[in-house]
């Protein structure tokens, strides 16, 4: 690896959290929300795995493996919850779920 | 350009334009598809990183267990694609966005691209050193799955243990919201 260095990775994290970002604001379909939700994490995983292989510090590499393991219960928990909406309102969409709007 | 680069190249493509697809596809089905091609690559450029359990468990997790509860709730849920509603709301929330990116790359652009003098090894990849697992205080980066093991039950001994109440704590809320009690009423 020369031409390629940590700077290129961190941007990509950058990017990938942005993106993710992206969707979590515009879009309305809360089962998106939840996917861009795993590609802002995603993201933030990439950086820490540049900076544990840049400073050689395995600390980076293990808080991945814990920020997986949060993404798996978050995932399951928030799904959970979706399918508890759909229930109760018949719709997925964030505009839909105003009970606490006025 | 060699291989690594090349490698680079197409894990990062593919990583951010499946992510850019994901977010603008108007089904759930299309748009779990390409977070499946978005997780891959990350994968991948874990790979390149020589974090290759973390690869595995990328796999793993995120294209195996996280994509199939995805797509079982998107088959339970019968969801359609999304409507078009109210454009003001949506140009609204689209410039938000938009602004929220902007600024954000631009700031990471300045972080990453300004890193100074305080930073003179951040460009350059340092040389594996595979013999000891710990190096004074801290844990040595190591491609092996030893060093993860070490690590996890040595340094982080409390922190998987709260991961693992943690999975038990999310799959007892989970069967908790989705039991039907006995005399619920029909919600309508």
């Amino acid at each position: 690896m020369e031409s390629i260095t940590p700077q290129y990775f961190l941007i990509l994290a950058f990017l990938l959290f942005g993106v993710g970002f992206l969707g979590v604001i515009i879009r309305r379909n809360l089962l998106i929300v939840l996917m861009s939700l795993e590609l802002m994490l995603n993201g933030v995983n990439i950086a820490l795995v540049t900076f544990s292989r840049v400073g050689l510090n395995l600390d980076g590499s293990l808080f991945v493996f814990f920020i997986m393991t949060v993404a798996a219960a978050e995932v399951a928990v928030g799904l959970a919850l979706l399918v508890a909406l759909y229930k109760k309102r018949k719709s997925i969409f964030s505009e839909d779920a105003t009970l606490l709007h006025n | 350009m060699n291989l690594v680069d090349f490698l680079f190249l197409v894990f990062a493509t593919l990583a951010v334009g499946g992510g850019v697809l994901m977010i603008f596809s108007r089904h759930p089905v299309s748009a779990a598809m390409f977070m499946i091609v978005s997780m891959v690559s990350v994968a991948g450029l874990f790979v390149l990183l020589e974090s290759f359990f973390l690869a595995i468990l990328q796999v793993l997790v995120y294209a195996g267990a996280v994509m199939v509860l995805f797509l079982f709730i998107i088959m339970l849920l019968d969801v359609g694609p999304e409507g078009a509603k109210s454009s003001k709301v949506k140009l609204l929330s689209g410039l938000a966005g938009v602004v929220c990116f902007g600024i954000l790359m631009v700031l990471s652009l300045i972080l990453v691209l300004d890193s100074g003098p305080a930073c003179s090894s951040c460009s350059v990849w340092p040389s594996l050193d595979e013999k000891n697992l710990v190096l004074g205080e801290s844990l040595v980066f190591s491609t092996s799955v030893k060093s993860f093991g070490f690590g996890l039950f040595s340094k982080y001994m409390l922190p998987i243990q709260v991961a693992g109440f943690l999975l038990l704590a999310a799959m007892v809320g989970v069967i908790i919201l989705s039991k039907k009690y006995v005399g619920e009423q029909n919600p309508s």
